[in-house]
C-alpha cells in the first residue's frame, strides 16, 4: 500500500472488559497521515483507555490495533519499543521524571535513543522548550513548577524526536486559556507544516474544535458521532448536543465518571461516611 | 514469587547479555547511585560496626578473664567480625536506609506514571532504572562490609587498648594471626548475595505498587520485613554450608 495513503493508526473491533464491564465496545475507525484526530466524550467513557490500547500499554480482549500499518497487540516488548521510538506521548499528568530537571526530562528521548552530541542534545532541549514557552527553565526540578508547566515540559519531550505521530492525553486541561491557545497553535503548525499526525484526547471543546481535522465522541465505550468539526457541530444526535454545548440535562448517563474507578480492581469503592454520621460524633 | 522471579530474569538479561548486543548502560548513573546507597551510608555504617566492635571485645573480655584467656579476646572480636556480624549488621543496616529508600522512590515513580512514561519513550524501565542500582549495590555492599569490619576491629582494639593494657602491635597481630582470608573472603561472599537480596526485593516490591500513597507505604514496609528475613536465613544457610559442613 502507498504509505501516503495507508492509515498511521488503524485500530479494528477493539475490545476491552474488565471482568465483566465492557469498557471498550467494538470500536473501530482509522487516522491518516496529517490528521488531527481529536477523541473525546465525558470522564469514565473509556478515552484514556482506548489511548492506553493504541500504544501498547494495555492489550485488548478481542480486535486489533496497527500503528504505521504494524500490529501492536502482538508484538514483544522490543517490537513495541521500535514502534514508540516513532512517536511520542504526552501524559495527562506530564509525566515527568521527579529526579530529572526540566531540562533532561527533554533530553532523557534524545540521550537513549540518537547519538547527538552534548552540544546538540543542549540546543534541541533548549529549541523545544522555547516552543511551549518555557525557555530558561531548565534547571528547576519538576516539582519547583506548576501543573501546567509540568505538562508543556512532557509536551517539549513528547516533540523532542520530532514524532510523525503525537498522542496527547488532555493537553490543555489545567493551562491557562492563553497557554491552551499555544498549545493548540503548536499542534496546527506541526500537523499542517511538517505532516505530523495527532491524536488527541480532550473534553475541552473550545480547544477541540480549533485543532481538529476530524473529531469521535464516546460514550459507553462505543462510537456515538464521528465526523469533521462542522459535522458534529450540525450532529442531530442530542448526546453530542448535550456533550459540546455543556449542558448538565439532558441524554447522557450522570453516573458515567464512576467507572473511572472500578478499572482497578484492587481499589474498593468506598462508601463515605454520611456528613450525618460523622457530625454525631463531633455534636455532644 | 512469579514477578519476583521475572524480575531477576530480566535483570540478568540486561546485565550479562544485553551488553553484548549493543545495549551498554550507562556508568554515570551506577556511580550515582553508588554515592546514594553506599558513600552516604559510610557514616552510619562506622558507627554502627564501631559500637558492635567496642561491645564485643567487652563481653568477650568479661567471659574470657573469668579463665585468664584475655589474650584471646582480639582472635574473638576479629573472627566474629569478619564472619557474622560484619556482613549481617551492615546488610541490615543498608535495607534499612537504602532498600527502603529504593522501593519508596521505584513506588512512587510508579504510582506517577514515570514508568509508564519510560516504556512509553520505548526506555526499558529495567535497564534505565533497576540495573545502575542493582550494579550499585553489588559493589556499594561489600565495600562497606569491608569498611564495617575494619572499623569494628577499630573498636576492639580501643577496649584492648585502653582497658585491657594490650600494646596497639600486640592486638593487631593477634587479630591477624586469628583470621585466615576464608573468615574474609565467606564474609564478602555473604555480603554480595545479600546485596542480591535487599535490592532485588526492594526494586521488585517498588514496581510493583499498586493503589497511590497507601500502596508506597505498604510496599517499602513489605520491601524491608522481606529483606531482613530472607536475609538472615540466607545468613544462616551460608554460615551452615561454610562453617558446619563436612
Amino acid at each position: 500500500m502507498n504509505p501516503e495513503t495507508e492509515p498511521v493508526v488503524e485500530v479494528a473491533d477493539l475490545s476491552r472488559k474488565f471482568g465483566d464491564r465492557t469498557v471498550i465496545d467494538n470500536l473501530s475507525f482509522k487516522i491518516h497521515r496529517g490528521e488531527t484526530m481529536v477523541i473525546m466524550g465525558g470522564s469514565g467513557c473509556g478515552k484514556s483507555t482506548l489511548l492506553r490500547h493504541i500504544i501498547g500499554v494495555m492489550k485488548p480482549t478481542a480486535g486489533s490495533v496497527k500503528i504505521f500499518g504494524d500490529e501492536i497487540t502482538t508484538m514483544n516488548d522490543r517490537e513495541i519499543a521500535d514502534v514508540r521510538r516513532r512517536f511520542g506521548m504526552l501524559f495527562q499528568s506530564g509525566a515527568l521524571l521527579a529526579s530529572l530537571t526540566v531540562g533532561e526530562n527533554v533530553a532523557l528521548p534524545l540521550l537513549q535513543h540518537t547519538d547527538m552530541s552534548e552540544d546538540e542534545v543542549q540546543e534541541t532541549v533548549t529549541q523545544k522548550l522555547q516552543t511551549v514557552g518555557l525557555s530558561g527553565f531548565e534547571n528547576l526540578k519538576p516539582a519547583e513548577i506548576s501543573g501546567g508547566m509540568r505538562k508543556r515540559v512532557g509536551l517539549a519531550r513528547a516533540l523532542a524526536l520530532d514524532p510523525e505521530l503525537l498522542f496527547s492525553d488532555e493537553p490543555t486541561s489545567g493551562l491557562d486559556p492563553i497557554m491552551t491557545a499555544v498549545v493548540d497553535k503548536l499542534t496546527l503548525e506541526l500537523t499542517q507544516g511538517s505532516g505530523m499526525t495527532a491524536v488527541v484526547v480532550t473534553h475541552d471543546m473550545t480547544s477541540a474544535f480549533r485543532i481538529a481535522t476530524r473529531m469521535i465522541m464516546l460514550g459507553r465505550g462505543t462510537i456515538i458521532a464521528q465526523g469533521t468539526p462542522d459535522e458534529i457541530r450540525t450532529s442531530p444526535n442530542p448526546e453530542v448536543q448535550q456533550f459540546i454545548n455543556g449542558e448538565p440535562d439532558g441524554p447522557m448517563p450522570l453516573n458515567l465518571s464512576q467507572d473511572d474507578h472500578e478499572h482497578h480492581p484492587h481499589v474498593k469503592a468506598r462508601p463515605l461516611v454520611s456528613a450525618q454520621h460523622r457530625f454525631r460524633h463531633k455534636i455532644p | 514469587m512469579k514477578n519476583y522471579l521475572r524480575l531477576n530474569a530480566s535483570l540478568l538479561y540486561w546485565v550479562l547479555v544485553a551488553p553484548f548486543k549493543g545495549h551498554l548502560f550507562k556508568i554515570s548513573p551506577i556511580f550515582r547511585q553508588m554515592v546514594f546507597i553506599g558513600v552516604r551510608a559510610t557514616p552510619m555504617v562506622a558507627l554502627t560496626a564501631f559500637s558492635v566492635g567496642v561491645t564485643l571485645a567487652m563481653q568477650a573480655a568479661h567471659s574470657l578473664q573469668q579463665l585468664g584467656a584475655e589474650i584471646y579476646v582480639p582472635d574473638l572480636v576479629m573472627v566474629t567480625l569478619l564472619r557474622e556480624m560484619g556482613p549481617v549488621l551492615i546488610a541490615v543496616i543498608v535495607i534499612g536506609r537504602s532498600g527502603s529508600a529504593v522501593a519508596a522512590e521505584l513506588g512512587t515513580m510508579k504510582v506517577s506514571e514515570e514508568i509508564e512514561a519510560l516504556e512509553v519513550m520505548a526506555i526499558n524501565p529495567i535497564s534505565y532504572l533497576i540495573v545502575p542500582r542493582f550494579l550499585a549495590m553489588l559493589v556499594m555492599l561489600p565495600a562497606l562490609t569491608i569498611l564495617g569490619n575494619f572499623i569494628g576491629v577499630l573498636g576492639g582494639w580501643a577496649v584492648c587498648h585502653f582497658a585491657l593494657d594490650f600494646n596497639t602491635a600486640g592486638y593487631v597481630l593477634r587479630a591477624l594471626e586469628s583470621a585466615n582470608t576464608w573468615d574474609l573472603y565467606s564474609g564478602m561472599i555473604k555480603s554480595a548475595v545479600f546485596a542480591w537480596i535487599i535490592i532485588t526485593i526492594a526494586c521488585n516490591a517498588g514496581l510493583h505498587v499498586e493503589g497511590g500513597a497507601e500502596g508506597v507505604g505498604q510496599a517499602t514496609t513489605a520491601s524491608v520485613v522481606q529483606a531482613l528475613l530472607a536475609m538472615l536465613v540466607t545468613n544462616a544457610i551460608l554460615t551452615a554450608v561454610f562453617f558446619f559442613g563436612a
